[in-house]
Formats: structure tokens, C-alpha cells, sequence
């Protein structure tokens, strides 16, 4: 079936022919076999593996899921119970897509948290780290619609706080509240296209990730020193070294969110969301999801409707300008002996955050989501900035390969 | 239906395990034939990767089972798996259509020259060979899974009005396929008797179906 004009590449004349009409071949072994890992990466690099995996398992997890699923406000939630009671292994379905999702959160901002502290967003990795926010919002976006559909209390509500949100908007919020509910209030209308968006919207996010990679192997990976791959010597092929630590996290990650939908699967669920919806009874407390729990406090942190509305949109705006925040032309906060503690400090200021988002908003928790608050964004706007001018960066190896040599690894 | 459930977990693993070998083989042939070039050692470590991606292979073969055992019906579908009809209205010569699993099942009283008909057929010039004896549990009441065996349609021949075939039972609209008065193929393309569902009398006039 081959021309004999065709190059011959590989051996195999299959290969040869696929690779011919379409570089797929030789694509994937320079992408995924011969690409070059810097050798000093540690198993923070293998989050954003983890994290594609999981994207898949939520995917799929997600259509058979949907198989079963009703989208009507008067089957939903019993179309949600009878996935868990009557169709076989509905409930580890169920069990791993609401985890799933959980743990998706869990590792991406692990990932995240790796990119910052090593300062993998610096030049030239900006397009990079913009994109991860893109797909941070779109998470954000996917997790909160599909809430809304197993149609519990929390559900509900949550669903008719958070398009309240936009009624804050002068002029236009109330309109286009009620456009984006397609009612006065939740209901049918907004059910059927909550769950039409969070179908779509995977797929989407898949998309968005596949460029985000291609972004990363322009340039090639960061490292834990922040310096340029100069050599060859300063890598390892990602075929086998880099597969094998990330297959190795990949099995770690299934014995926990194992031990987790085997042991306490509703650890990290609401229990009032296996209560129907009501529409005339609001439960007392009102929690965000645990993983957005630190956009929330921002949002209660400020006594003004549109203020904290625009506060905790600009607590993830503020995301996609760090590159330009940063004016250290050092990357990684190893070799940067006072930012590294104000990084450190922003990490436990967020997880704070966190918590008290998912307190009552009174006493000493709004103390505390204001001061956090502060931090936050002083974190970004003025420490970030200003230490990059005066702190003194410690000495860089000149290589990667001089990391192992200082007797140091990092 | 378990058989086939385990047939088809059987292949999946096939298809996942061939995938895997395929692929390995295919890798290390690129990756041997690179380092031929540059004169480098042969990699010996084919057995180890093989050996270590059928593994996974089979870890994610199972883990697809619960997927595939999702789609096939629930607890509940499977609940409604049975039907109790009242016969007590049905008259001499009369029949009635009943739902059960989402098909229509025929319930016939049939009158004495159909039984006589029924029984009195030579064996052996019928398709699908069986006596009427051994499809009826009280001669008089015939049921029946009301699905030709050729490809599905509901054939004729519960009302009155219905043309019932050259042997006085049913006639299939679709292709042209005649039953006699105990449902069994005599003419046209299907290839078996109507099917008898599993049924017990409770009472004189209660059945129950499956
Ligand atoms: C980025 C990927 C995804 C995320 C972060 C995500 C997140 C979520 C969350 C948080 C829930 C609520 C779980 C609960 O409380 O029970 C949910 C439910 C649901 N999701 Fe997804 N999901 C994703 C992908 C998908 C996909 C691709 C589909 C379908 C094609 C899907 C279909 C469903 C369905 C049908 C439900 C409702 C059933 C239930 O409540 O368990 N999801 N999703
Ligand atoms: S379906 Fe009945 S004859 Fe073809």
C-alpha cells in the first residue's frame, strides 16, 4: 500500500504510512517519548497528569450518570435516588463523580500552588498559566451546575444565592438574572439548561486542557530551581521515567479516593442536599462547596451587595495578570529568601479563607475573612510587586545538572 | 444473561490486553530501532513493559465493569417484571393484549374447534415442531408473547375484525407470516413459534405473567 517515493521512517510500513498522511506518529514520540523532563522535577510535576486522568473519570463517570438522570424539577431528585438504590452500581457511579470532583479541585490547585511557588507563570510560560485559570473558571462553572442537579435543599439554594449574584450588576442584573434562570425564580427552565451546560461544558474544559499542554512542551517544563534546561544532561525522557512517577501518583490517587467512596463517601457532601428541594423553606446554613469556600468569605467579607460581588470575581481576575505582578526575574521561591515565606503565609491565608467561608458570616469568622481578605489581595497587589524590587535572590546553580552536584537536590 | 455479561467482560479484557501488547510492541519497535541507529545497547526490557501493561490493561478493563453492568435495567425496571391479569371477563372465543416487559402478551380462551384444531396438526410438517399440549397449561387458555419471531411486529389477530392467516391464528402484517391456533409458525419467513411466556394459573381466573 505504500509509494515506494514515501519516506521510511519506521520500520513498520503501518507506521510509515500513518505517518505519512498524518505526523501523528512521530508527534506523539516527541511529545510523550523522546520530550525532556528536567531530572530535579519532584512529584509536584505529576499533578497535571493526575489531573487529566480525573477530568476522564468525571467524563465518563458523567454520561453514564446521565443515562439515568432526569433533568425535571419533579423527577430529578428521585431520579438521583434511584441511581443510587436501583440501577446496578449507581451508587459507585454517583460516589465517584461527586468525589471526582472534589479530588479535581483538590489536585488543581495543588497544581496551582506548585506553579506559584516555583513561579512556573514567569516568562515564557505566561500564555500557560492564563489558559489554567481559563480552565479554573470553567471548573468553577462545571462543579456549581452540576450541584444544582440531584435537586437537594442545597441545590436549590445555592443555585438561586449564587444567580443572585448577578442582580447585583447596576442596570442590567435583574434582566439578566432572570434571562440566565429563564424564570422568576430556579426552576424547570433553569434545571433543563444547567444540565444541557454542565454536559457541555467538559468537553470544553478538555479542549482548553489540551492547549494548555501543548503550551507547556513549547518551552518545556519548569523545575524546582526555576533555571533553563542548558543541556542535555539536565533530562530525562518523559518515556519511561517521568510515565512510571506519574502512573506511580496515578495509583496513590485511586487508593485514596478508593478508601474515600468505599468508607465515607458523603465525607465531603452536604447532608441537606438529600432533602428535595423547597422553594418556600431555605435551609438555616447555606454552605458553599468546601472548594470554593474561599471565594465565598471573600463575597461575605464585604457589607455591599455589588462590592463583594466584584471583590470575589476580582479575587480570580487578579489570577490572570500575576505574571505581569511579579517583577522578580527569579522563578522559583527556593532561591528567594523573603518571598518564599509571604508565599507560604498566602497558601495558609487561602486554606483560612477556606474555612471560614464555610462558617456562619458573624463574630470572629467575618474578623477573620476581612483580614484574609486583605492579605489576599495586598499579597498580589503590593507584596508581589515590591519584593521582586528589593529582595537580594539567592545564588542560582548554573545548571540543573550543578542542583545534584551542590550536594543540594531541591 | 450472566453468561453474556461474562462473555462480554471476557472480550472487553480481550480488546484492552490486545490493545496493550499492540501498542508496547509497536512502541519498543521505534524505540529499538532509534537506539539501532545510534548504536546503543538493545533494550531488554520488553518482557517487564509488557508484562506490566497488561497489568493496567486489566485493572482498567474491570474497572470498566460497573459502566457496563449500569446500562443493563435497574433493580426497579426489573421489579415490574411481573403482571397479574383478571380472565374473568374474557368470553368463549374472545382474547385480550396485556402488557408485560414493555411487550404485549396475547391471552386467548379459545373455543373448542380451535383446540381441536390445534391438536389434531401432524407434527412433523411444522416448522418448529411441538405438540399444543406442550404449550398450553389448560387447553383453553393460550398465552402467548404477542412478538412475530421474524423481526418483532405485533402480528394480527386479536379483534374480530382482524384477518387471522390461512390457519385461523394470527398474521403477521410485516412480512407475510401465518400462525395457527397455538400460536406456532406455519407459513412465511419467521423462523419459530410465538414464544409462551412464563405464567401460573393463582386461581381459576387470576394468572400471573412471569
Ligand atoms: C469537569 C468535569 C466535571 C465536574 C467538575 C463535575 C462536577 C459535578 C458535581 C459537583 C456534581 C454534583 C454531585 C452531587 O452532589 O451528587 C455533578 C453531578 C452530575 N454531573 Fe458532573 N462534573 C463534571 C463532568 C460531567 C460530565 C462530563 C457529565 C455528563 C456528560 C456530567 C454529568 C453529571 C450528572 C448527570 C450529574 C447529576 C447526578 C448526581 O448528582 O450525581 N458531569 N457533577
Ligand atoms: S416481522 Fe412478522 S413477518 Fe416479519
Amino acid at each position: 500500500m505504500q509509494n515506494s517515493s514515501e519516506p521510511k521512517k519506521y520500520k513498520n510500513s503501518f507506521l510509515n504510512w500513518i505517518e505519512y498522511r498524518l505526523p501523528i506518529v512521530s508527534y506523539i514520540e516527541k511529545e510523550y517519548g523522546d520530550y525532556p523532563m528536567p531530572k530535579n522535577c519532584n512529584y509536584f510535576w505529576s499533578f497535571g497528569a493526575l489531573a487529566s486522568i480525573i477530568l476522564v473519570i468525571l467524563i465518563v463517570s458523567g454520561i453514564f450518570l446521565a443515562m439515568n438522570y432526569t433533568p425535571h424539577t419533579d423527577m430529578a431528585f428521585n431520579s438521583v435516588e434511584r441511581i443510587m438504590r436501583d440501577v446496578s452500581y449507581g451508587w459507585l457511579l454517583r460516589y465517584l463523580h461527586s468525589n471526582g470532583a472534589a479530588f479535581f479541585f483538590i489536585v488543581v490547585y495543588i497544581h496551582m500552588l506548585r506553579s506559584m511557588y516555583y513561579g512556573s507563570y514567569k516568562y515564557p510560560r505566561e500564555l500557560n498559566w492564563i489558559l489554567g485559570v481559563f480552565i479554573f473558571l470553567l471548573m468553577m462553572a462545571t462543579s456549581f451546575l452540576g450541584y444544582v442537579l440531584p435537586w437537594g435543599q442545597m441545590s436549590y439554594w445555592g443555585a438561586t444565592v449564587i444567580t443572585n449574584l448577578f442582580s447585583a450588576i447596576p442596570l442590567i442584573g435583574e434582566g439578566l438574572k432572570t434571562w440566565i434562570l429563564g424564570d422568576y425564580t430556579v426552576g424547570n427552565a433553569t434545571l433543563n439548561r444547567f444540565f444541557a451546560l454542565h454536559y457541555v461544558l467538559p468537553f470544553v474544559i478538555l479542549g482548553v486542557v489540551g492547549l494548555h499542554v501543548a503550551a507547556v512542551h513549547v518551552h518545556g517544563s519548569n523545575n524546582p530551581a526555576g533555571i533553563d534546561i542548558k543541556s542535555k544532561d539536565d533530562t530525562v525522557k518523559f518515556f519511561p521515567y517521568m510515565l512510571v512517577k506519574d502512573t506511580f501518583m496515578v495509583c496513590v490517587f485511586g487508593v485514596v479516593i478508593s478508601a474515600i467512596i468505599f468508607f465515607g463517601p458523603n465525607l465531603m457532601a452536604e447532608v441537606d442536599n438529600y432533602i428535595p428541594a423547597d422553594p418556600l423553606v431555605t435551609p438555616s446554613h447555606i454552605v458553599a462547596n468546601w472548594y470554593l469556600a474561599p471565594f465565598y468569605a471573600i463575597l461575605r467579607a464585604i457589607p455591599d451587595k455589588l462590592g463583594g460581588v466584584i471583590l470575589m470575581f476580582g479575587a480570580i481576575a487578579i489570577l490572570f495578570i500575576l505574571p505581569w505582578l511579579d517583577s522578580s526575574k527569579t522563578r522559583s521561591c527556593n532561591y528567594r529568601p523573603i518571598y518564599k515565606w509571604f508565599m507560604m503565609l498566602f497558601f495558609v491565608n487561602f486554606f483560612v479563607l477556606g474555612y471560614v467561608g464555610m462558617m456562619p458570616a458573624e463574630g470572629i469568622y467575618l474578623l477573620i475573612a476581612r483580614i484574609g481578605l486583605v492579605y489576599y489581595f495586598a499579597f498580589f497587589l503590593i507584596i508581589t510587586p515590591l519584593i521582586g524590587k528589593y529582595e537580594k535572590p539567592g545564588h542560582l546553580p548554573a545548571s540543573i545538572r550543578d542542583v545534584y552536584i551542590d550536594g543540594k537536590n531541591y | 444473561m450472566t453468561i453474556s455479561y461474562f462473555i462480554l467482560f471476557l472480550s472487553v479484557i480481550g480488546i484492552f490486553l490486545f490493545c496493550y501488547f499492540i501498542a508496547t510492541r509497536v512502541w519498543i519497535k521505534v524505540d529499538e530501532e532509534k537506539k539501532d541507529s545510534n548504536n546503543q545497547p538493545k533494550n531488554r526490557r520488553d518482557f517487564l513493559y509488557i508484562s506490566s501493561m497488561s497489568i493496567g490493561g486489566l485493572g482498567v478493563a474491570s474497572f470498566m465493569w460497573p459502566f457496563v453492568k449500569s446500562m443493563s435495567p435497574a433493580e426497579d425496571t426489573l421489579a415490574l417484571g411481573s403482571t397479574e391479569v383478571d380472565l374473568s371477563e374474557i368470553g368463549i372465543g374472545q382474547s385480550i393484549t396485556v402488557k408485560w416487559r414493555g411487550k404485549p402478551v396475547f391471552i386467548k380462551r379459545r373455543t373448542e374447534e380451535e383446540i381441536f384444531a390445534a391438536q389434531n396438526v401432524d407434527l412433523s410438517s411444522l416448522r418448529d415442531p411441538i405438540s399444543d399440549e406442550d404449550r398450553v397449561q389448560n387447553p383453553e387458555w393460550l398465552v402467548l408473547e404477542g412478538v412475530c419471531t421474524h423481526l418483532g411486529c405485533v402480528p394480527l389477530g386479536q379483534k374480530m375484525s382482524d384477518t387471522k392467516g390461512e390457519f385461523e391464528g394470527w398474521f403477521c402484517p410485516c412480512h407475510g407470516s401465518h400462525y395457527d391456533t397455538s400460536g406456532r409458525i406455519r407459513k412465511g419467513p419467521a423462523p419459530e413459534n410465538l414464544a409462551v411466556p412464563p405464567y401460573r394459573f393463582l386461581s381459576d381466573t387470576i394468572i400471573k405473567i412471569g
